[in-house]
């Protein structure tokens, strides 16, 4: 039952993201019309902090709790399937104002329409399994 | 409580995620949200159609647990956290939308036009909503990553293919809003 922590992070992060309002549609419109800062300091300064913490896993001052070196997965390489990937997810993620993550916390508080848009992320990355093999990298 | 109940400011926003990053890659995880889409259709049987899916989701115990988690967080937080769900729009921001016929423009979190009943009442509400969910299923797994994976993990890890789908990201984001939407509402 260690992995309770991952329930208990979840629960966290959720909470984040609702009472900064990161879930919001109207903030990820304001976001992507460029007339707020308000996500922009969100994403920004989350990636600026988490950089600090990614030289100081590199420098090995911070190991994880098994006391091994932290090594963040990289990503996998291609031109096309990252921008034409990251444009379809903007499309979805313009249109309903929910990333992954978000679609989760939805559930919470419009609950058939975050089932609605579930069964499509489902419907979706389904439909990529059964591409994956002929979709141009 | 006074802090708890009133929105967030971004300042407090950002740090408390990167926090939550620290986090998951202490526990020994790599930080991510949309590889549970996978997981959740290996879990609902997709390994018998395709062989992308044959994978022993019970690996992903953890992540599981983290969506768990995010479901019970926003339970949470919409019937505790948040008394009032006005957002402090930009007035520009704001009017764009009420021209276009948005009701309500920034008294909740979530507007009713893609929110609301229509959702299950009229076809084109739930095509909406279903359509986009397939773009972010689709696109997060082609791309490999999400907002949590790709923007702030892959950026902050100075990966390249995370600035390139982050590109994509604002690509797609731009496109839906500046013309999908107009021509949509």
């Amino acid at each position: 039952m260690k992995n309770i922590r991952f329930l208990i992070l979840g629960i966290f992060f959720a909470i984040v993201l609702s009472k900064t309002q990161a879930i919001s549609w109207y903030r990820f419109y304001e976001m992507f019309t460029f007339q707020s800062f308000h996500m922009f300091g969100i994403i920004g300064g989350a990636v600026v902090i988490s950089m600090v913490f990614m030289q100081l896993f590199k420098s090995g001052k911070i190991k994880d709790i098994n006391g091994n070196k932290i090594v963040p997965k990289p990503k996998q390489k291609g031109f096309i399937r990252t921008i034409l990937g990251g444009t379809f997810f903007g499309l979805g993620w313009g249109i309903s104002g929910a990333c992954a993550a978000p679609i989760f916390v939805i559930l919470g508080f419009k609950l058939i329409p975050a089932i609605i848009l579930l069964v499509g992320a489902l419907l979706g990355a389904f439909i990529y399994g059964l591409l994956s093999k002929k979709l141009p990298n | 409580m006074d802090f708890i109940l009133q929105p967030w400011p971004w300042y407090v926003g950002g740090p408390l995620i990167a926090i939550s990053l620290l986090l998951y890659f202490y526990f020994g995880k790599n930080f991510g949200a949309s590889t549970n889409f996978d997981t959740l259709c290996t879990m609902a049987g997709a390994g018998k159609v395709s062989d992308y899916f044959k994978k022993d989701w019970k690996e992903r115990d953890f992540a599981l647990l983290f969506v768990v988690g995010l479901i019970i967080g926003g339970f949470i937080s919409a019937y505790y956290l948040i008394p009032n769900e006005t957002i402090d729009l930009n007035p520009k921001t704001a009017q764009e939308l009420l021209d276009l016929g948005f009701l309500n423009v920034g008294n909740q979190y979530f507007p009713d036009e893609i929110f609301g009943e229509e959702a299950y009442t009229s076809l084109k509400g739930f095509l909406v909503l279903l359509v986009s969910g397939v773009l972010i299923g689709f696109g997060t797994r082609y791309a490999g990553g999400c907002t949590s994976g790709h923007a702030i993990t892959g950026l902050s890890s100075l990966q390249l293919p995370s600035l390139l789908a982050v590109i994509g990201f604002f690509i797609g984001g731009i496109i839906a809003t500046w013309f999908l939407i107009p021509l949509l509402f």
